[in-house]
């Protein structure tokens, strides 16, 4: 098994994520992480999916998806290729003793604490898998209280764009009206 | 040109405007509204069932008869849930069906009101695609993309659920000029380097065998067909799905493949060394145990839907393209072969297969007893209603033997529920085919078990003025349920039997007939057979049931056990053919 980054661009309509959350249970694929945004275009969201499948699978989780009407384009995202992020919020204990000590582990990672309790900060960390979790590792002696992750998001590097010729919209003449 | 109407108008109006003739349905709560302007179409034929999954199942077989798109109506609710099976049944087998149905009013939706149900959600994974409209002014534009959806690329259902506020609600009626679905488009166009790709493999293969699926009746590619398999001299077989796709009398046929396929079907496939994939899905019930099954054969694997090439079977040539244009380039690059002198050699395949198909016939025993043998009654049936009529089966026993004993000679002739198996589909089936092929003499042959989930069909048949033919193979039980149990669980026929009371029949076909209008009549030697199905088919004015009671021992043969090779065939019980080897 292995892991790979789906970049879906899918038309903006309700109901859309449960077809292709639907599609994944009953195809019985698994679903790393999924998250959803709208895209430069209001009419198209993105979706980037994380798949932990085989190679051939991969190809048909891609073919059933193209087949849903509402998906315009996928495209596989591969890691030199690409930069990809996930944002952590976490909830850290720290009283006057460590306090100090937490901060400086959020220094080192560029992280930033959003919220200050007596006896808690909360910190937000932006980066890829292997940095939150490089990042979580260190903060767990001090105990984690809370957390959350979104799913991951990426986007191809170099100047060229998915969403380009994807969207120009391709009409299809309606016969006319019968009778 | 746009005018202020309601939204049920609209939804008449643009019904009308898809093509739209026939409509299967029954009207409740949500879907009120557009009933009222549907009483005064006169494009529109609305057809009332007793039960809503005997519109869906017309619709199919309205599809399945004619190739246009079938329609099918209900209200919110379980009005609505009762098409899902119809819903799921076309979605395995690819009929092009829209289902419109009533929702509850957009303000109440989501409050668990009176009659609602999520339907868009509950067949989701069941239709190509569906929609939920709640603004009237969608309702053109929807339907519009609902009849392109459902009959292009591979055909399929679409359902359109319809709030009753927004059939309630004036709004304007344009039919659109365009529609904008930048997500869909179906490849039809096969590749000119695949096909090349795929005459080459042909030209080299000694055991090729022609495997065609349902996807070359939905693609209207019998002639092109025939034209591929004589220039070739290739050896045809024909999935359930593709019965009728290639004629069965046609010396190259070898019939149909699969757990109860042929032997000269199965030894075809099983020992090839290229299978020409057309509009086929290498289904379990024709692959057997995947492993096993054709291992020397390389695959050209031609389809529309890019997710069936590869999904079961490795393939070394995929071509995704409608079935009929991939055919007729696949004879362009053919011909284009044979005029330089290049041409396969098949024939030591050929004739091992002649060999096969003489040695090991379709065949049936007689009961001991003098009682009436299913297979001989289906094949007396086919023979007197001919290959012009339509069959529509339902599941089982009765149509493996319908598949088998009616010799099919044109495509669109052969109706039945194959990827899902529904039993109940052929009463209502054969109304829908009777409806879209009016000239045509339909037969549904089916299974006593069947019958009796949507016999209540015959009502409308015979209060709407489509005369139905049904054959009745009446064994008193659930045959193919049986059969597994004498094979597989020691004659333990636990809840199989339904006929339990002695010396009665529950219910009494014949009378049952009668109840509902129809002509009712009963067989139960072999010597009336011929001269009930002449009797059955000189009526033509009313429906016509005929019980046939028939010996409820016989078993479907040939037959490949669930999850065993298909090298593992038995032609009867215990008897399994041998080939001899030195022929290939």
């Amino acid at each position: 098994m292995s892991k790979h980054t789906l970049s879906v661009l899918v038309e903006n309509k309700p109901g859309v994520l449960a077809r292709i959350a639907g599609l994944f249970s009953r195809r019985g694929f698994n679903i790393d992480s999924l998250a959803v945004g709208p895209t430069e275009h209001p009419e198209v969201s993105r979706m980037t999916i994380v798949v932990n499948v085989e190679d051939s699978p991969l190809e048909q989780v891609t073919k059933q998806l193209n087949k849903l009407v509402e998906v315009i384009k996928i495209v596989e995202l591969d890691y030199p290729a690409s930069v990809t992020r996930e944002l952590l919020l976490v909830k850290v204990r720290a009283d006057v003793e460590t306090r100090g000590q937490v901060l400086e582990t959020v220094q080192l990672f560029r992280a930033k604490v959003v919220d200050v309790a007596t006896d808690a900060v909360t910190i937000e960390v932006t980066g890829n898998a292997e940095k939150l979790d490089a990042f979580l590792k260190v903060l767990e002696p001090f105990g984690v209280r809370e957390l959350v992750q979104s799913g991951m998001v990426a986007i191809g590097r170099g100047g060229r764009s998915i969403t380009d010729r994807t969207l120009r919209p391709v009409p299809v003449p309606v016969p006319p009206a019968a009778g | 040109m746009s005018e202020q109407v309601t939204g049920a108008q609209s939804l008449v109006r643009a019904l009308e405007c898809a093509g739209a003739e026939n409509v299967f349905g029954i009207p409740g709560g949500a879907i009120l509204p557009a009933y009222d302007p549907l009483f005064d179409s006169v494009k529109l034929r609305h057809i009332l069932v007793r039960h809503e999954q005997g519109a869906g199942h017309a619709a199919q077989g309205y599809a399945a008869a004619t190739g246009k798109v079938g329609v099918c109506m209900a209200t919110s609710g379980p009005g609505a849930t009762n098409l899902v099976t119809p819903i799921a049944d076309a979605y395995m087998d690819s009929v092009p069906l829209v289902a419109v149905t009533g929702q509850v009013s957009s303000n109440a939706i989501g409050t668990d009101a009176f009659q609602e149900a999520d339907i868009r959600g509950i067949t989701m994974p069941i239709t190509k695609h569906n929609f939920l409209v709640t603004d009237p002014a969608d309702i053109p534009r929807t339907i519009a993309e609902a009849f392109y959806i459902a009959s292009t690329g591979r055909p399929g259902p679409v359902l359109v659920d319809v709030s009753k506020d927004a059939l309630q609600a004036q709004t304007t009626f344009t039919w659109p000029t365009e529609l904008n679905l930048p997500g869909y488009r179906p490849v039809t166009r096969p590749h000119a380097k695949q096909v090349r790709e795929a005459a080459k493999l042909i030209l080299e293969a000694r055991r090729p065998v022609l495997y065609v699926g349902g996807g070359v009746i939905r693609a209207q590619a019998s002639k092109e067909l025939r034209v591929l398999a004589e220039m070739t001299g290739m050896p045809v077989v024909t999935t359930l799905m593709a019965r009728g796709a290639f004629p069965d009398s046609h010396p190259q046929h070898l019939g149909m493949p699969g757990m109860h396929g042929t032997v000269a079907a199965v030894a075809g496939l099983q020992r090839s060394d290229l299978i020409i994939s057309l509009g086929a899905r290498f289904d379990d019930r024709v692959t057997g145990n995947l492993d096993s099954f054709a291992p020397n054969a390389k695959v050209i694997h031609a389809d529309i839907d890019p997710a069936e090439i590869g999904k079961n079977r490795h393939t070394d040539v995929p071509i995704v393209g409608d079935a009929r244009e991939v055919i007729a380039d696949l004879v362009v690059a053919l011909q284009a072969e044979a005029d330089a002198g290049h041409q396969g050699d098949y024939e030591a395949w050929v004739e091992f297969l002649a060999g096969v198909k003489t040695k090991y016939p379709l065949g049936y025993d007689q009961p001991a007893d003098g009682s009436l043998s299913p297979q001989y009654v289906i094949e007396r049936l086919g023979k007197i209603a001919g290959p012009e009529a339509i069959y529509v089966s339902g599941v089982g026993q009765h149509q493996m033997w319908a598949t088998h004993y009616v010799s099919y000679e044109n495509p669109n002739t052969w109706i039945n529920s194959g990827g899902l198996g529904t039993m109940g589909f052929s009463v209502p089936a054969a109304m829908g085919a009777k409806v879209g092929r009016p000239d045509a003499t339909v037969w549904s042959i089916d299974g006593d078990g069947c019958f009796q989930m949507t016999n209540q069909e015959l009502a409308t048949c015979a209060i709407e003025g489509i005369p139905i033919k049904v054959a009745v193979i009446n064994n008193e039980s659930l045959g193919m349920v049986r059969q597994w149990q004498t094979l597989f669980y020691n004659e333990r026929y636990s809840n199989t039997d339904l006929q339990r009371v002695e010396q009665r029949r529950i219910p009494d076909f014949v009378k049952l007939a009668e109840a509902y209008g129809c002509v009712g009549l009963a067989c139960d030697s072999p010597e009336d057979v011929d001269a009930t199905i002449h009797k059955a088919m000189e009526i033509d004015d009313v429906p016509v049931v005929v019980d046939f009671r028939v010996h409820r021992d016989a078993m479907v043969w040939p037959m490949v056990a669930a999850g065993t090779s298909n090298d593992d065939i038995k032609f009867a019980r215990d008897m399994a053919p041998e080939f001899d080897e030195d022929d290939l």
